[in-house]
């Protein structure tokens, strides 16, 4: 399966990392490659079979409605790489 | 006095009989840290000072006449993908080179509770994508039987720290050969439990269907003592069972009378180095002598393994490495001029090759059009696989067969491969997909490309929740063969 | 696909309006974390934990009390309850999103294919639900006018949601509006949460097209609207874009497919920006959560206590208190006064059953639902005090309307016999003792009264006698002074006038 330039440029855009062009280069030779080592599994008849997502066979897990403690708030806020007034901080949105 | 290479029993019988206090014990291995590491690069991040400290409430505790649990006072070293809080987080990566976690991971925790002591985190594979840490943003770590060598991976670190004497035990992870491999390349013991056994809560995330944090020692008496700390449920990870964790030190076999033993015939695969396929031929015939009934199985869909993993794997990868975005906590670029800048720029900076290339695929195979194509399609296949080794197990206690296809390579050797991986780990990868635990014991070595002897780990593989059966299996082997008490003559003399 | 019950004109534009409505639950812990669920907290980033902002190795939990409102709230509005459902990831970058993707459900969701039914115009019409499904909200963002950077607080980030998708089914704003109320009022009967869209608790995007004239099929195209904060604004944003609409068909044009927001100042709608270029979630099962498998057992605890629902509440308020449509209506409106009503009336009941049989309770119910609506909401709303937690008892205001029947005090004393009783709480006949409030009802007191009376004001008298009705009211006045304002008005009056005509 080939990917082409503009495939690698669509994919680094929706999971938001800036390639150069050298890179772009470089992952569409390696992703290619992956994906056709990939493909020979097109080939196991799954007709009728139901896909696991959790191999445990658990079913029906939760909790009580309690609040936890204790609070690491201000702690995270201390993570936060730019804060103000307890707010994390970020270029502009708009 | 000689502390390395000596078991957890051992060491704990040395506090007991106060021939030896928890705080000289911390010092001896931090000291031996020190002196080693710019070879091995086996560690990233010291916690020297909550080490000595947890020492001294150990020893406070014996010198008041109480009785200490088997694990307090002992040292390990946790792989750096181990939330630890107040000590340095990393996952190799330079997305968190300054990272420091306001939590505990449980397992840290049930490691705290217990009484161990952490000397410090360990290298690995960059978010644990790889089998030989060359993916670490901090450099590969070295194997300390051959220092040109890899460790394995991803767990290297921890495999290399626990090889070389420098922790009687280390805290890993695996999701497809990441204890396994990295345990058979340094010639230790690794522990792989059943997916849910052991909780994943404070563990950074890679492939969430799969990932199972377990242990390295070095005998397989000191993986059930660490099991059954480190296994349990936990009301924090929805993905662990509420099931008992039962005693296996305790109930440990010296025979295997009556335990059938199936070796699947798919595992010999072309490529594996003749030096490893001896061993491995040896060691089903010590389990032989050993009283179990061998046979041949066979699991048709073993080749179509590493080729589910490789679709399911970078798929949650590329979900659970969304959250490294600069935002939050992590590198934030400080050349970002706008938000879309510290998306981009902060992940193109922070992270390595080979996360970008599993983000990228997993991207691409969630995508709109091709979610039934790749991830859904795998999903299939890999039911498939849990039936087909559900069946096997109806014929057979337990697997046995190589734990890699060879012996450890130079350092370079997996340079920009994208397949190295699930090359790699082919043997393991389908009995990690199935959630099924495993073992790896040393048990002999076999020639590496230029003759050097180097380490073959032999893989057991249980039945889903069967810890006690592969560590009954190991244990006895471990009884009338002794390649687990081989350490590399650099760091044990 | 159309509904039912609709006068079609083909021959006009007909909008076709559908809605997406979040409810926030009120549950004491988010979603998937135990962080405190607070809508009204007010210090930023203060009920976070580790796994509502992401930190690196965390994972979700269910909330089982989200689950259960989730569920009840679905069967509230006769969705089904299908035997397995699951939650799924959905993915998009954005800062009020910590994971990177919000966790919701896509393909199996916990209620679907249910109703609710509106009264518009005396015709009743079937508003049909396609699907609710639990999610996790996002933070809140905060853009500083001017400034070049934004400010995220995430408190709310993880809290959990319901999300209602309504098929087309609703052709105005006026139908719109009947049932966003219905909804608002199921929701705060069963307990699940406020629902209360200037607080933000029940957020609402409307879906709107316009079919042409002719067209029986549904339109290319829908514009959605956002930002919409209250009933009013609902009803004025559909009513503008409907407008906008038609405008545009009548030119030739397709209205554009976008996203609109609502902007209050200008009272228009104002072409968003959209946040992702390219809306490609990803999605794929929650690998960090098992299914959900709903038993019959659970299922059945469920739906049996699911709490009366208005529609059901209103009935039985019409036929057992015989109340006029206008309170009825107004105590459904407002679940926490008509649980305090009922707690009056039950008492009242009790009072005539056990001490006086000849009473009417229904003129003691309507005058119960008086003092409810009037006086006592008015006192409630102004002070911002919850029904049943002032300090006014089911108790106290049964003896105030019992106080009144039996003539002990007159209204005007009653009001401040309650405004007391709300301040400072206590029994309503210990009050009227301490302010002395007490009407006078004793005919021979008041009599005496109305002898001094008279005999003080013989032109009054005389001018009344001549035919002067106003020197009526001069004379119950002097009456009234006389007996301190403490004279029962109506025995004064009858007194009075019996007296005169000797």
């Amino acid at each position: 399966m080939q990917l082409s330039k503009e495939d690698v440029k669509k994919i680094s855009s929706l999971c938001r990392i800036r390639l150069s062009e050298a890179e772009v280069e470089k992952f569409q030779k390696e992703l290619s490659t992956v994906l056709d080592y990939v493909s020979e599994l097109q080939q196991v008849d799954t007709e009728g079979v139901e896909e696991i997502s959790q191999v445990t066979g658990l079913s029906n897990v939760y909790r009580e409605d309690e609040p936890q403690q204790p609070k690491i708030s201000d702690e995270i806020i201390e993570i936060f790489p730019e804060s103000q007034d307890r707010l994390l901080k970020i270029k502009s949105i708009l | 006095m000689e502390l390395s290479y000596l078991s957890i029993s051992e060491l704990h019988e040395k506090l007991v009989k106060k021939e030896v206090s928890a705080k000289e014990l911390a010092e001896y291995f931090i000291a031996k840290i020190h002196k080693h590491n710019s070879t091995l690069n086996a560690f990233l991040t010291m916690s020297e000072e909550q080490a000595l400290q947890e020492a001294a409430v150990v020893d406070a505790k014996i010198a008041e006449g109480k009785e200490i649990g088997i694990l307090e006072g002992i040292p390990y070293a946790a792989k750096d993908l181990f939330c630890t809080k107040g000590v340095r987080t990393t996952a190799s990566s330079k997305i968190l080179e300054n990272y420091i976690p306001p939590y505990d991971a449980t397992t840290v925790i049930n490691n705290k509770t217990a009484g161990a002591i952490m000397l410090g985190k360990t290298n690995l594979d960059e978010f644990a994508h790889g089998s030989s840490t060359e993916t670490s943003a901090y450099g590969p770590s070295h194997n300390p039987w051959d220092t040109s060598r890899i460790p394995g991976g991803s767990s290297g670190g921890s495999a290399a720290a626990v090889a070389a004497g420098l922790a009687p035990y280390a805290l890993a992870t695996e999701t497809g050969g990441s204890i396994r491999q990295p345990a058979s390349l340094c010639g230790i013991c690794g522990w792989k439990p059943t997916y849910g056994r052991v909780s994943r809560y404070g563990v950074i995330a890679m492939t969430s269907s799969n990932d199972s944090p377990g242990i390295l020692g070095l005998s397989v008496k000191d993986l059930a003592i660490t099991a059954e700390m480190m296994a349990g449920y936990d009301s924090k990870d929805s993905t662990t069972a509420n099931k008992e964790v039962p005693e296996y030190t305790k109930n440990l076999r010296t025979d295997l009378k009556g335990l059938r033993i199936g070796v699947p015939k798919e595992y010999f695969i072309e490529g594996m180095e003749p030096g490893v396929e001896k061993r491995i031929y040896e060691a089903i015939e010590e389990l032989r002598k050993l009283g179990a009934e061998v046979t041949e199985v066979s699991l048709p869909l073993t080749k179509y393994g590493s080729l589910v993993y490789a679709i399911v794997t970078p798929s949650e990868i590329s979900s659970n490495l969304a959250r490294f975005d600069g935002i939050r906590y992590g590198h934030r670029s400080p050349e970002a001029k706008d938000l879309l800048d510290i998306y981009e720029m902060s992940r193109e900076e922070g992270f390595g090759d080979e996360a970008k290339r599993r983000i990228m695929t997993g991207t691409y195979a969630l995508s709109a059009g091709y979610y039934d194509a790749y991830y859904l399609k795998a999903q299939k296949v890999r039911r498939l696989l849990v039936n087909e080794f559900a069946n096997v197990f109806n014929e057979v206690d337990a697997l046995v067969c190589a734990s890699s296809p060879n012996v450890a390579p130079k350092i370079g050797t997996a340079k920009d491969n994208p397949l190295f991986g699930y090359i790699a780990d082919q043997l393991n990868i389908p009995g990690s997909m199935a959630g099924l635990p495993a073992l790896s014991i040393p048990c002999g070595f076999g020639a590496a490309d230029d003759g050097t002897q180097m380490p073959v780990g032999l893989q057991i593989i249980g039945p889903q929740w069967g810890e006690q059966t592969i560590f009954d299996v190991g244990h006895a082997y471990q009884q009338s063969t002794d390649w687990h008490k081989k350490f590399p003559k650099q760091f044990s003399e | 696909m159309q509904s039912e019950n609709t006068t079609e004109d083909l021959n006009t534009y007909r909008p076709i309006i559908g809605m997406e409505i979040h409810v926030q639950l009120k549950t004491k812990t988010k979603m998937f974390c135990s962080s405190p669920n607070n809508p009204d907290e007010t210090k930023p980033n203060t009920n976070i934990c580790e796994v509502c902002t992401s930190q690196p190795g965390t994972l979700p939990v269910i909330n089982k009390e989200a689950l259960r409102l989730g569920v009840m709230l679905g069967m509230a509005l006769h969705c089904e309850i299908p035997e397995y459902s699951k939650f799924d990831r959905k993915h998009y970058f954005y800062p009020d999103l910590p994971k990177g993707y919000q966790i919701t459900q896509l393909d199996q969701p916990m209620a679907k294919n249910g109703y609710i039914d509106i009264e518009v115009n005396g015709k009743i019409k079937r508003v049909r639900i396609n699907r609710a499904h639990l999610e996790e909200d996002a933070g809140k963002n905060m853009h500083p006018e001017g400034l070049p950077y934004s400010l995220v607080d995430y408190n709310r980030a993880g809290t959990p949601l319901v999300e209602i998708v309504t098929e087309p089914d609703l052709e105005s704003a006026e139908e719109a509006k009947a049932f966003l109320h219905q909804l608002r009022d199921i929701v705060r009967y069963i307990g699940a949460g406020s629902a209360d869209m200037e607080k933000g608790t029940m957020r609402l995007e409307p879906n709107i097209s316009v079919r042409k004239p002719g067209e029986s099929t549904l339109p290319k195209y829908k514009v959605e609207v956002k930002n919409i904060n209250s009933f009013k604004f609902a009803e004025q944003a559909i009513n503008y874009e409907i407008a906008r609409h038609i405008e545009e068909l009548k030119e030739g044009k397709i209205p554009k497919q976008v996203t609109m927001g609502w902007n209050e100042k200008f009272n228009k709608t104002v072409e968003q920006r959209s946040k992702e270029e390219a809306n490609d979630y990803r999605y794929f099962p929650e690998p960090d959560l098992p299914i959900l498998h709903f038993s019959k057992e659970f299922l059945e605890g469920v739906r049996d206590s699911i709490p009366e629902l208005p529609e059901a509440k209103r009935k039985r308020f019409s036929e057992e208190y015989a109340l006029p449509i206008a309170d009825v209506d107004a105590l459904i409106d407002w679940k926490e006064l008509n649980e305090f009503f009922e707690e009056v009336v039950s008492e009242l009941q009790d009072w005539c059953e056990n001490e006086d049989k000849t009473k009417d309770v229904k003129v003691l119910i309507k005058a119960a639902a008086n003092w409810c609506l009037q006086d006592f909401a008015a006192l409630l709303k102004t002070a911002h005090v919850d029904p049943l937690e002032s300090k006014v008892t089911a108790q106290n205001l049964s003896q105030l309307v019992r106080l009144i029947d039996q003539g002990k005090i007159s209204g005007s004393a009653a009001k401040q016999v309650l405004v007391e009783m709300f301040a400072k709480g206590g029994e309503p006949s210990r009050i009227v003792e301490d302010l002395g409030l007490a009407q006078v009802s004793d005919e021979s007191a008041i009599a005496d009264a109305i002898a001094k009376v008279i005999a003080a004001n013989e032109k009054a008298v005389a001018d009344f006698k001549a035919g002067q009705e106003k020197s009526f009211g001069f004379l119950v006045g002097m009456a009234m002074k006389e007996l301190k304002g403490k004279g029962n008005p109506q025995v004064v009056n009858d007194l009075l006038r019996k007296k005169l005509a000797e």
